[in-house]
């Protein structure tokens, strides 16, 4: 068993990327996740494995430090929250666009604009559909325990590079401040540059002799060429949609409603779930973990016994979207959501069941 | 057996390291623990609130509106909170600084005067220890052992020769805890 | 002995002080003994004594100074991090008659903000900047700012700041000082009465020559504490400020009508 520790979220992914053998973190303070790069400085990853960490000044610049550190082959990431994330949408697009691996932590609270710094899940359209301009995907991962904030900055990092995509890890406020029991995973080394070169040989590192030069860009002026571009990303996007998709079901086999709900909101609806089970109803849970690519077929397979379908977001209603689209129509879809910071509780969730999905 | 609790009070009172203490205790003795925080720039000298659980089984939502036992240690918490206890739940209070005090039948109320007795002691810093140790003696889900254990993991080394004064406040918080009859 | 009663005291002769109508009756958001507080007083004064209280739009930044348009009756606008020379900008160009006003401290004008007050300071807009450097992020909790000092610890740089892989502080009004399009800079402070009363005269001159159009940018850093961040007692943390912050970040007037001082 690995080491044991109580951490918060945001440490968590702080002492995972360490873990991971991450070469470089780059980063702008923003609550609610300043802790993660206070955790990283007091840790003093440079002694550790010879992890680089920098305070760059503005989510602008660590994106495109992220932009220049990925293109060479190293395992790089950042962090923000909503207000950040917006900031580097750009130069998201771009690293999408040339195909390089990387992974960012999205710890969202409340928007728009400067909104609020309580938690929220109104980030998921940024996050799944684009946020950045062009025709792009992120693989996007929705931890829902401090344990998953550990675990899925390995897993981000495996999937970042096995597709050469960006992968963001989409947090909250209450997973990111909240302390859980984690175990921690061993350490893996850096890669070497041997490793590197050989794992990316499309990285540039410096042409020796014995290859063409290596070049990045998403530019391409010729538009049958650039198409070819778009159809190749898309093409891959379509492997990583049958080969990704991550969801846990709770309860399900003999459901007849269902909550599909993804991170912080999970937790709160599988209370809901004990509640309701207590009374009788047969309540099952979809959680989401990867949210692009969408459990889709996962949710429609349940349609055999599912009668209604209740999502619950600490938004104004996204990902009900991709829900209804997985439902084709066939039961019905409601949803429940708080925002601005203000987050339901377990039965708030259950009266909003009763009255919407199970009548009287 | 799962254990949910709020312990809430102004921000320097240490109240939430006494919930990550109490985390600690729990995974010394193998259980799930969650510790969430308010959170923000209210908690600048104004109230902080932590909400502990402890489980033998996987923990759903780490946000509650419905607690097992509230430790309430000023009167904007006891206003916010006491109503939140589940009926047969407890209700732990110091009496200083709280005008109004608790009035629920349906639970039961202990107090601890351990801001006065932290004075005494000439353990001001360690109040909450206090508070914990009454806690402890109403609830005692965890053992001392493992508490001094947590305390270990979760006090910087530095602090390791605190942790006799710390046991001391404990058991002082033991003695002194009483139930109050409303 | 004669009873004293509070209306035998307060009588217009007697009157001392007042509080400028420009500053609001909300309760101040900032920690007790932080400078904020009285930056906001003295610009305001400065706006009223000037007879600018209806042609003025001041622009808030995000830092602790986010929540300013709660405590300035004049009209402002809230920009994002770093972006408030924009927004002046903007707002100048188009109502070049209104007086325009930024307020941002040191992460928002010198770190995510530096391109914006390099370029409006370059172009030579004509409005008055007001910098508060208090060496660390206040608002979200103390983390190291462009102009913590070197060795200074923050929750960021718990070690200390280390010049070498952290960059040295930055003297952003030094640096904009050489740029052509800044017509007045100066450094100031608000830590005791005789500092308040330069630095309010710093910042008339900065109102006056935006309102004359001498043109180009009047820039006012006030070097101040944030006890909060530097986990400092308010008095200790004023000590600590004049033997540390003002050896590095020397008080006085870097460009006067255009010209440097020095
Ligand atoms: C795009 C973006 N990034 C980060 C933040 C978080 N943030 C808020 S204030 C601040 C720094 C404030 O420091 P400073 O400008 O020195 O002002 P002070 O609070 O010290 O007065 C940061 C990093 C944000 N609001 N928006
Ligand atoms: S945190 Fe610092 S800058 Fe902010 S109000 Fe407090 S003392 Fe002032």
């Amino acid at each position: 068993m690995g080491e044991l520790r109580l951490m918060k979220g945001n440490e968590a992914i702080g002492e995972a990327a360490i873990r991971a053998g991450v070469d470089a973190y780059f980063g702008y303070p923003i609550t609610p996740q300043s802790e993660v790069i206070e955790y990283l400085m007091a840790e003093k990853p440079y002694e550790r494995t010879g992890m680089v960490v920098l305070q760059a000044e503005s989510e602008v610049a660590s994106i495109n430090m992220v932009y220049g550190a990925a293109a060479t082959g190293k395992k790089v990431m950042t962090s923000s929250s909503s207000p950040g994330v917006s900031l580097m949408m750009e130069g998201v697009s771009y690293i999408a666009g040339a195909e390089l691996p990387c992974v960012l932590v999205n710890v969202v609270r409340g928007g728009p604009g400067l909104g609020t710094i309580q938690p929220s899940q109104a980030d998921y359209f940024q996050a799944t559909k684009g946020g950045g301009h062009g025709d792009y995907r992120m693989i996007v991962l929705a931890p829902a325990s401090v344990q998953e904030m550990s675990d899925f900055v390995k897993l981000a990092f495996e999937l970042a590079f096995r597709y050469r995509n960006p992968a963001m890890i989409l947090s909250d406020g209450v997973i990111g401040q909240m302390m859980e029991k984690v175990e921690l995973f061993d350490p893996l080394p850096r890669w070497t540059e041997e490793q590197i070169t050989k794992l990316s040989p499309w990285a540039t590192t410096g042409k020796p002799s014995t290859r063409e030069r290596n070049i990045i860009t998403s530019l391409d002026l010729r538009p049958h060429v650039q198409e070819q571009r778009n159809i190749k990303l898309q093409n891959k996007y379509a492997i990583i949609q049958e080969k990704e998709v991550r969801c846990e079901k709770i309860a399900c086999d003999d459901a007849e409603y269902l909550i599909v709900a993804y991170g912080s909101s999970a937790r709160i609806a599988q209370k809901t779930l004990d509640i309701a089970r207590a009374q009788g109803i047969k309540l099952g849970l979809l959680r989401a973990i990867t949210l692009w690519p969408f459990p889709s077929k996962q949710i429609h397979e349940l349609l055999d016994h599912v009668k209604g379908i209740l999502t619950v977001e600490l938004s104004a209603g996204q990902m009900v979207e991709d829900v209804r689209l997985a439902v084709e129509g066939k039961v019905n879809v409601a949803f429940y959501g708080r925002m601005g910071g203000m987050i339901y509780t377990p039965e708030e969730i259950l009266d909003v069941l009763k009255a919407k999905i199970i009548g009287e | 057996m799962t254990e949910e609790i709020i312990i809430a009070g102004f921000g320097r009172q240490g109240v939430l390291s006494m919930g990550k203490i109490l985390a600690y205790s729990g995974i010394m003795q193998d259980q799930e623990v969650s510790w969430m925080p308010s959170y923000g720039p209210e908690m600048r000298g104004g109230t902080a609130n932590v909400t502990v659980i402890l489980s033998d089984e996987r923990i759903s939502s780490p946000i509650l509106n419905f607690y097992d036992s509230a430790i309430i240690l000023n009167q904007q918490s006891m206003d916010k909170f006491e109503q939140s206890v589940k009926p047969g739940g407890v209700l732990i209070y110091d009496g200083n600084g709280i005008s109004r005090h608790p009035a629920r039948t349906d639970i039961k109320i202990y107090r601890v005067d351990a801001a006065d007795e932290a004075a005494r002691l000439g353990l001001t810093k360690i109040f909450n220890m206090i508070v914990l140790g009454g806690y402890l003696k109403v609830k005692p889900i965890v053992k001392l052992e493992n508490v001094i254990l947590g305390l270990k993991k979760s006090l910087p080394h530095r602090y390791h020769n605190l942790i006799p004064d710390n046991e001391k406040a404990i058991l002082r918080g033991m003695e002194i805890i009483e139930e109050v009859k409303v | 002995m004669a009873e004293i009663r509070m209306e035998d005291i307060t009588r217009p002769e007697n009157l001392v002080y007042k509080k400028t109508p420009l500053m609001t009756d909300n309760i101040l958001s900032y920690c007790p003994g932080c400078g904020h507080g009285t930056a906001h007083r003295i610009i305001m004064e400065v706006v009223e004594e000037l007879g600018l209280q209806e042609n003025t739009i001041g622009v808030c930044p995000v830092g602790c100074s986010v929540l300013a348009y709660d405590f300035m009756n004049v009209d402002m606008q809230q920009a994002a991090h770093g972006r408030a020379p924009a927004l002046a900008t903007g707002i100048k160009r188009t109502w070049p008659n209104r007086t325009v006003f930024t307020y941002q401290g040191d992460g928002d004008l010198a770190a995510i903000g530096t391109a914006e007050t390099i370029h409006v300071c370059n172009r030579g807009e004509n409005f008055t900047m007001i910098f508060i450097n208090n060496g660390i992020y206040g608002m979200t909790g103390g983390q190291m700012a462009p102009t913590t000092l070197e060795g200074m610890k923050s929750s960021t740089c718990p070690y200390g700041r280390d010049v070498q892989t952290m960059g040295h502080p930055l003297k952003m009004t030094e640096v904009v000082a050489t740029l052509p399009g800044t017509f007045f800079v100066s450094r100031q402070a608000v830590h005791t009465p005789s500092a308040v009363r330069k630095a309010k005269k710093a910042i008339r001159m900065a109102f006056e020559n935006q309102r004359d159009k001498k043109g180009g940018i009047s820039f006012v850093e006030i070097v101040s504490n944030c006890n909060s961040g530097w986990k400092m007692r308010p008095v200790d943390a004023n000590h600590w400020m004049e033997q540390n912050m003002f050896p590095f970040f020397p008080l006085g007037d870097l460009k006067v009508d255009g010209k440097l001082v020095k």
